[in-house]
């Protein structure tokens, strides 16, 4: 309105301005990335410098004697992320399905709606949840029929406490699920009507449809969506923290309780009395920030390619 | 394939379709397991105490968190204005300067950026504002929320933008409108509803955000006095009580994550009524 009257050199000046803020604002994203990955580096040289690669292998983590290791966390990052992926995924291929060729029309929109709801729901509510609905249950119920049952794996015994791995990798299951659920939606709509048809017009049944048609044509969205939900379960911090039970110990037993990186964080940065500790946790944020960054990047890598597939049906 | 008979094969796909329906039914299941749950027990922690008065000491009945109600509210509020202004600027980048690698490279980034481990973001903005301050503080745990709302406004505002006709954009131009004119009369105008639902759902997601103020705001049992100091907030007192073992703050727990949870789910049902509705005046207008 002012400026279409007036002289172009003000509104020459007022385009340049804008499209250096907008591209300001883009770089700064840029730029606020590498510096955190920067100031990450430099709060853990100290335990990088004192204990090298010994830290991503060691099992000690020991504020008192100042000896640190992640390895413990490690392994406890990656077994709950595995287990939730492991419960959620068969899930989600499911609800997917239902979602977009099972469920009467009407109610697609009401399911598809509470489905993104429970996505919604922030993580520190599944963690009471978790610690005080569902940890009862797993440690009165669950884990005592687990343990008679499939008690000679090593992974099913030992004391049922309710809270530790298995309870953790569930509550992120449950977290995770509608993530992955709403990428194989999208993924599954993907397929072209005529495919689906053609197989449906040779005899196919719906559930041949799904696995001979529609999965194959999203192969790699469907991987992509898995890695996207591994990568929230790995980064997730208060749903496990509240469920995990905070234990600097390796088990082979999914009841004990265990530790990730995340609830490591969250208990004890704040604790951290000296240089040494302080820079050890910010050595585990590292690495935490590493892994999640790569499980990301493979699956937007993965689902970037898979993306022109569907634009050219 | 292998032949089967009709029968193996018909069993098999009601057997697969069966599996689908629990699993949708298993999901929703936990929806209304979770909601029903909050509800049940935060509901005897909701009264006018609850809003209007400070926390009691610990082991003492009563309080209210009426100071964290209010810190979770300053802290959002700020996150909002930093994450929404930087992120609508750089979405607008993406959106409009879509084909150059630098467009790319941010495009990319910030898709990751959007599922970065929040708890790294509180480290982060730790050892950039609590050390040099030298104090905990409201702003330092407003900054990490900005920092955390900033790839998921400039994502959605790219999406929005695209929806764009080119066309449009194209008569603004050849009607001698600057470009930044265009962009703000024309194309922020048309994309206005879905900007709208994108920032609303990105305060929403933060709203809720515990890992990140754990070592930015921390928390305090008293009103909040200035961004420059620990400010009390829901999230963390909801956590911190959690784990305390008065069972008083338990229940008061269990309030704060009903006000929470129903916030959260409002701000997310209220976006959806929104499209929904444009969406039908829209197509009435037949555009």
């Amino acid at each position: 309105m002012r400026s279409s009257g007036q002289v172009s050199s003000s509104s020459q000046w007022r385009d340049t301005l804008f499209k250096a803020s907008t591209l300001g604002s883009a770089i700064f994203i840029l730029c606020l990335l590498a510096f955190m990955v920067l100031v990450l580096i430099i709060y853990a040289w100290p335990s990088i410098t004192k204990f090298g690669l010994k830290f991503l292998i060691s099992l000690e983590w020991n504020p008192v004697a100042g000896e640190f290791g992640a390895l413990t966390t490690i392994v406890g990052t990656l077994v709950s992320a595995a287990l939730a992926i492991i419960i959620a995924v068969p899930l989600a291929v499911g609800v997917a399905f239902f979602l977009t060729e099972m469920a009467p029309l009407p109610l697609r929109p009401i399911f598809s709606t509470a489905i993104e709801l429970l996505a919604a729901v922030p993580s520190i509510i599944y963690g009471m949840w978790g610690l005080f609905t569902l940890a009862p249950i797993m440690g009165d119920y669950i884990e005592p029929w687990l343990e008679e049952h499939f008690g000679f794996i090593p992974l099913f015994s030992g004391p049922p406490m309710g809270i530790g791995m298995l309870t953790a990798g569930i509550v992120l299951a449950i977290m995770i699920l509608p993530f992955i659920s709403s990428v194989l939606r999208d993924v599954f709509k993907m397929t072209p009507q005529v495919l689906k048809e053609s197989a449906y017009g040779l005899g196919a049944t719906t559930s041949e449809v799904l696995w001979h048609v529609v999965i194959p044509y999203g192969r790699r969205g469907v991987v992509g969506g898995v890695f996207l939900g591994l990568g929230r379960a790995l980064g997730e911090t208060m749903a496990v923290t509240f469920v995990i039970g905070n234990a600097h110990e390796l088990s082979w037993s999914l009841f004990a309780p265990a530790n990730t990186i995340a609830s490591t964080l969250a208990n004890e940065f704040t604790e951290a009395s000296d240089d040494l500790y302080l820079s050890a946790l910010v050595e585990l944020g590292l690495v935490l920030f590493l892994i999640t960054f790569i499980v990301l990047g493979i699956a937007e890598w993965w689902l970037k390619k898979s993306a022109p597939k569907g634009k050219g049906a | 394939m292998r032949a089967r008979s009709a029968a193996v094969r018909k069993g098999s796909n009601l057997f697969a379709l069966g599996c689908s329906a629990l699993a949708a039914l298993i999901g929703l299941a936990f929806l209304i397991w979770i909601i029903a749950e909050v509800f049940y027990r935060g509901i005897g922690a909701i009264n006018w105490d609850f809003f209007t008065k400070l926390p009691a000491p610990p082991g003492e009945e009563g309080g209210g968190l009426a100071n964290a109600i209010l810190g979770t509210m300053i802290i959002t509020a700020l996150a909002t204005v930093l994450g929404v202004s930087l992120g609508v600027l750089a979405g607008t980048y993406l959106g409009e300067f879509r084909h150059t690698k630098i467009a790319d490279v941010v495009r990319f980034l910030s898709n990751i950026f959007v599922s970065a481990p929040s708890i790294v973001i509180g480290i982060f903005v730790y050892a950039v504002l609590v050390v040099p301050l030298g104090n905990f503080s409201g702003l330092a745990g407003a900054i990490s929320l900005a920092i955390i709302m900033l790839p998921v406004i400039t994502r959605t505002t790219e999406e929005m933008l695209r929806l764009v006709p080119t066309g449009l954009r194209e008569s603004a131009l050849a009607l001698g409108a600057p470009y930044w004119h265009m962009v703000w009369h024309v194309v922020y105008r048309s994309a206005r509803t879905g900007m709208m639902t994108g920032i609303i759902l990105a305060v929403a997601r933060v709203s809720g955000e515990t890992a990140p103020l754990l070592f930015t705001a921390l928390n305090s049992p008293y009103w909040p006095t200035g961004l420059l100091e620990p400010m009390a907030n829901l999230t963390v007192t909801i956590f911190n009580y959690a784990m305390s073992p008065y069972e008083d703050w338990q229940i008061k727990a269990w309030g704060g994550s009903l006000i929470i949870t129903v916030i959260v789910l409002l701000m997310n049902i209220g976006t959806r009524t929104l499209v929904h509705r444009m969406g039908r005046s829209k197509s009435g207008e037949g555009h």
